[in-house]
C-alpha cells in the first residue's frame, strides 16, 4: 500500500475497501440469489452467475451480495434469479450469460427491471 | 476490483490451528481448484473467532453458516454441496437443542455479546491492512492527529469512563493526563503484551486476529501524551502473535501510519517489539520496563509512577493491549458512544476467557455490569453433565472464587473486590462438584512460589510458607489452626509484598476458605476431601526446584 | 531511535542458532564482550527467565502446559504419557538428542486443553494417542 498522506486520502481508501466488504457485512444495496439445483445447473446456471459477476467487476459495483440456494421448484423456468433491490423482490427466468449481463446494467444498477424477463415480482 | 461472492472466512486463531485448522484450510484449496471455484470463492484467514472448543472452524457469507469441528475430509462436501449448490451441509453445522441450524448472529453465545476489542476478530484477515481500513481502521488515528489536539484526547479518554483492562481497573485517561503532564522532551508508550495469567488468552486473540488495532491505540496515545516511540512487551510463548505483529507494523509503517510524519502531520511515532523470555512477574508493569530495559524482570518500588519515571527513567505510559483495543472506537465514535455501555463506574466491555467446566468454552466480550449468571448459563449453555455448579474462579492466581449464592452479582470492579476477587485480566474458570477448592487454591499457589521473582521476604518466603501448610492439608496431614494460621500469613503478604504479584497471591486461599470454609475443616478435622480429588495420603514429592526465587546457578 | 536488539532477543538468538538450544558460557561471555555488557550481569538475566537454558537442550523442546485448565483437563497423565514415551523425565532430554520435554506456564490454549507447543507449534486437544502420533511424526523426519 502507497503512503496514505492526508485523512481525506484515508477516507477514499476506506470506502473503496469497503465496497469489497459488502458480502460480509450483511448490508448490501442488491442482493441476487441465484438458484442452484441440479437442474438450473445444467440448464447453465453457473454461467449465467459467472457471467454476472463479471459484469459486475467491470462496472465497477460492489454494493451487492450474491447468495447461492438450491432449487426454487420452478424447474421449467431455470436457471432462475432473483434480485432483492427497493424493497420488491423479482424473479427473472431461463436467465442465459447475455440476460445475466443486461440484468446487472439495467436493474441491479440502475433499479430498473427489465418486464419481459420477469416471471414473478413482489413486495419484500 | 474483483468480486468474490462467497467469502469462507477460516478461524486462524492459535487454538484452531492447534486442533487441525491448517489441514482443513489446505483441503479446502485442494477441492475450490478442483471446482474451478478459485475466481468465486474467496478465502479469508481470520482471528480468533472466539468459541475455541468448535474449532477448526468457518464462517461462510454472505449467509453467515457456521460449520464447527471440521475436519479435512469434510471439504469435498462442503465445496460441491455449499460452494457449488447452495446446499448448506448441516451434519457439520452448530445444532442447538432444539434441532436448529442457527446462522452465526442466532447462536447465543455469539449474538449476546458486545464486541468493541473484539471488533474485528473472525471478520477481517489480521495480515491485510486494507480489511482493517475498510472496517474504520485508522480512522481514530486520523481524527485524533488531523481534527484534534492531544489535551482533547486525552479528554475523550477521561470521559469515557475506561478503566485499565489489565487487571487493576485503573482510571486510563487519568493515567494519560498524569504521563502528558509529566516534565521531558522524551516520553515512551508501551503496551503490556505479556499476558501470564494461566487460563487467559483474550490479549493473544487481538495480537494474532486484530494487530492494528493494537498499533493505532498505541498510536493515539503517543500523541495524547507526547512520546514518539512506542514498545510492546510481548511474551515469547506466543510466536504467532509476534509475526503478525512484526507484519502489521510493517504495513503501516509503509501506509505512512506509523513512523515520521503520520498523515501528513508533525506528529511522529515509532514502534517496535521486545520480547519476554517466560516469566509470569513481568507483567508486572515495572518488572516488564525492567526487562526491556536488558534486566532481570525485578519490580521496583512505587512511587515513583512510571507516568513520571519509567522506562530508562523517563516518563512512560503503559497500558495492556485490551485498554489500547478500545481506544481507536472511542476516538472515532466518541466517548458517550463507549460511556452507553456498562454501568456507571464500569463503562464498557471486558473480554473473558471462559474456560473449565462449562459447555461453550471460549473467548467472550461482554459489557460491564453482566452477572457471573448470564455469563455462565445464557453465554457458556451452563454446566455439562448435568452436574452442579460449585464456584467461578476469576483473575488467575490473583484471584478469587464466586460461589453460587454470588452468581446473581453484577460483574464490575467494586463489586468483585468486596466479594474478594478480582477483575484481573478476565480468565473465568467455572468448576462443578468435581473440583476440590483445596486443591485449586493449592494449585494456584505453587504458580505463584514459582514464578516470585524472590526480591521481597514476604513473598518469597511467605507464599512458599503457604504452600506449605495446604500441600499437608491435602495430604491428610493438616492441622486445627492451619485455617487461622493461613489467614495472618496471607494478610501480612499482602500487606507488605512488594509489588502486586506477593500483594495478590494470597487472594486464591483467603477466598476460597471465606467461601469453602467447610471444605477445608473436612480436610483438615475429618481427613476428607468431599469432592474426591485430594488423595488425603502422604506422597513423596519430589520437590523441584522454584523456577526464581532461590534458584540456584546451573552447573 | 536506532534498531539495536535488547538483551533478551540477543540471548534468544543466540540460543535459537545453537544446535543445542543453549547459552554456552563462551557465547555469553562473546555477547557480553561484543556489546560492552558484564558478563554476570548476563547471567544474571539468562539465570532469571525460564526459556534461557545453560544446559545443552535436545534438537525440539517440547513445552507442555500444566498451569490451571490443562490441570483440569488431565495434563498431569499427558506428562506422565510423553515421560514414558520419551523415557526421559521432566527437564530432561532424549537419549537421541532429538526432544528436551520442559513444563510450561499458561500457552493460553485452554479450550483446546491439554495442549503443548513443540518449539513454535501448537497442539492441542492431547490424548495418548495423538502424542505419540505427534512424537512418531517428528523422529519419522516430518
Amino acid at each position: 500500500m502507497a503512503k496514505i498522506s492526508s485523512l481525506e486520502e484515508l477516507r477514499k481508501i476506506r470506502n473503496d475497501a469497503k465496497e469489497s466488504m459488502k458480502t460480509r457485512s450483511g448490508n448490501a444495496k442488491v442482493r441476487v440469489f441465484a438458484s442452484m439445483g441440479t437442474v438450473g445447473i445444467a440448464g447453465g446456471a453457473r454461467e449465467a452467475l459467472k457471467a454476472m459477476i463479471d459484469e459486475l467487476e467491470k462496472r465497477n459495483f460492489h454494493d451487492v451480495e450474491i447468495v447461492e440456494g438450491g432449487s426454487m421448484g420452478l424447474d421449467k423456468e431455470e436457471p432462475i434469479i432473483r434480485i432483492e433491490r427497493d424493497g420488491f423482490e423479482t424473479t427473472y427466468g431461463k436467465v442465459t450469460p447475455d440476460m445475466a449481463r443486461q440484468i446487472v446494467a439495467q436493474h441491479i444498477i440502475n433499479g430498473q427491471m427489465i418486464s419481459e424477463w420477469v416471471i414473478a415480482r413482489n413486495e419484500k | 476490483m474483483k468480486i468474490y461472492r462467497i467469502h469462507a472466512l477460516i478461524c486462524a486463531g492459535g487454538q484452531c490451528i492447534s486442533a487441525g485448522g491448517n489441514d482443513f484450510e489446505a483441503a479446502l484449496r485442494v477441492e475450490i481448484e478442483k471446482h474451478g471455484l478459485e475466481d468465486e470463492v474467496q478465502i479469508v484467514e481470520t482471528g480468533c473467532m472466539g468459541a475455541c472448543e468448535m474449532g477448526p472452524m468457518m464462517v461462510v457469507y454472505p449467509e453467515g453458516t457456521l460449520y464447527i469441528n471440521l475436519q479435512p475430509e469434510n471439504a469435498k462436501e462442503i465445496v460441491e454441496e455449499h460452494f457449488l449448490k447452495g446446499r448448506k451441509v448441516q451434519r457439520f453445522m452448530w445444532q442447538k437443542e432444539d434441532g436448529h441450524f442457527p446462522t452465526l448472529n442466532e447462536v447465543p453465545f455469539f449474538a449476546l455479546q458486545t464486541k468493541i476489542v473484539l471488533r474485528n476478530c473472525g471478520i477481517i484477515n489480521p495480515e491485510n491492512i486494507d480489511e482493517y481500513i475498510a472496517y474504520d481502521g485508522y480512522t481514530g488515528l486520523g481524527k485524533a492527529v488531523g481534527e484534534m489536539t492531544p489535551q482533547e484526547v486525552v479528554k475523550e479518554i477521561e470521559d469515557s469512563g475506561l478503566r485499565g483492562r489489565g487487571g487493576a481497573g485503573f482510571p486510563t485517561g487519568l493515567k494519560w493526563k498524569l504521563t502528558a503532564q509529566a516534565q521531558g522532551d522524551q516520553k515512551y508508550v508501551v503496551c503490556n503484551a505479556d499476558e501470564g495469567d494461566p487460563g487467559a488468552y483474550m490479549d493473544r486473540s487481538v495480537l494474532e486476529g486484530d494487530p492494528h488495532t493494537l498499533i493505532e491505540g498505541m498510536a493515539i496515545a503517543g500523541y495524547a501524551v507526547g512520546a514518539n516511540q512506542g514498545f510492546i512487551y510481548c511474551r515469547a510463548e506466543y510466536p504467532l502473535a509476534i509475526k503478525r505483529l512484526q507484519k502489521a507494523i510493517q504495513q503501516a509503517k509503509m501506509a505512512g501510519l506509523l513512523g515520521k510524519n503520520i498523515l501528513g502531520t508533525d506528529f511522529s511515532f515509532q514502534l517496535s517489539i521486545r520480547i519476554g523470555a517466560g516469566a509470569f512477574v513481568c507483567g508486572e508493569e515495572t518488572a516488564l520496563l525492567s526487562s526491556i530495559e536488558g534486566k532481570r524482570g525485578e519490580p521496583r518500588k512505587k512511587p515513583p509512577y512510571p507516568a513520571t519515571s519509567g522506562l530508562f527513567g523517563l516518563p512512560t505510559l503503559i497500558n495492556n493491549v485490551e485498554t489500547f483495543a478500545n481506544i481507536p472506537v472511542i476516538v472515532s465514535k466518541g466517548s458517550s458512544f463507549f460511556n452507553a455501555i456498562g454501568k456507571e463506574g464500569c463503562r464498557g466491555t471486558k473480554v473473558f476467557s471462559l474456560a473449565g467446566h462449562v459447555n461453550t468454552t471460549g473467548l467472550i466480550e461482554v459489557p460491564l455490569g453482566i452477572s457471573m449468571k448470564e455469563i455462565i448459563y445464557d453465554i457458556g449453555g451452563g454446566i455439562p453433565g448435568g452436574k452442579v455448579f460449585k464456584g467461578a474462579l476469576i483473575g488467575g492466581p490473583s484471584g478469587g472464587v464466586i460461589p453460587s449464592s454470588q452468581l446473581d452479582v453484577p460483574i464490575d470492579y467494586e463489586h468483585l473486590n468486596t466479594l474478594g476477587a478480582i477483575m484481573g485480566s478476565g480468565g473465568l474458570i467455572v468448576m462443578d462438584e468435581s473440583s476440590c477448592m483445596v486443591d485449586i487454591a493449592k494449585f494456584f499457589l505453587q504458580f505463584t512460589v514459582d514464578e516470585s521473582c524472590g526480591k521481597c521476604t514476604p513473598c518469597r518466603e511467605g507464599t512458599r510458607q503457604m504452600y506449605e501448610i495446604l500441600d499437608r492439608i491435602t495430604q491428610g496431614e493438616g492441622v486445627p489452626g492451619d485455617i487461622e494460621k493461613l489467614e495472618s500469613l496471607g494478610k501480612v503478604i499482602q500487606d507488605t509484598s512488594l509489588c502486586g504479584l506477593g500483594q495478590s497471591a494470597p487472594n486464591p486461599v483467603l477466598s476460597s476458605i471465606r467461601w469453602f470454609r467447610d471444605e477445608y475443616l473436612a480436610h483438615i478435622e475429618k481427613k476428607e476431601c468431599p469432592a474426591g480429588v485430594c488423595t488425603m495420603k502422604k506422597t513423596t514429592t519430589t520437590k523441584e526446584e522454584p523456577r526464581r526465587g532461590r534458584k540456584k546457578a546451573s552447573t | 531511535m536506532e534498531e539495536k536488539k535488547h538483551l533478551l532477543e540477543q540471548l534468544h538468538d543466540i540460543q535459537d542458532a545453537d544446535k543445542e538450544h543453549h547459552l554456552s558460557t563462551k557465547k555469553v561471555v562473546e555477547l557480553s564482550e561484543k556489546h560492552g555488557y558484564s558478563p554476570a550481569k548476563v547471567y544474571g538475566v539468562e539465570t532469571f527467565y525460564t526459556m534461557y537454558s545453560t544446559k545443552p537442550r535436545g534438537k525440539h523442546i517440547i513445552r507442555i502446559c500444566e498451569n490451571q485448565s490443562c490441570h483440569m483437563a488431565n495434563a498431569k497423565n499427558m506428562i506422565h504419557h510423553l515421560e514414558k514415551k520419551l523415557e526421559t523425565h521432566v527437564g530432561g532430554t532424549t537419549e537421541d538428542g532429538l526432544f528436551t520435554l520442559e513444563l510450561s506456564s499458561c500457552l493460553g490454549m485452554c479450550s483446546v486443553s491439554p495442549a503443548m507447543m513443540i518449539d513454535d507449534v501448537p497442539y492441542g486437544n492431547l490424548t495418548e494417542d495423538r502424542i505419540d502420533e505427534i512424537i512418531n511424526s517428528y523422529k519419522e523426519g516430518k
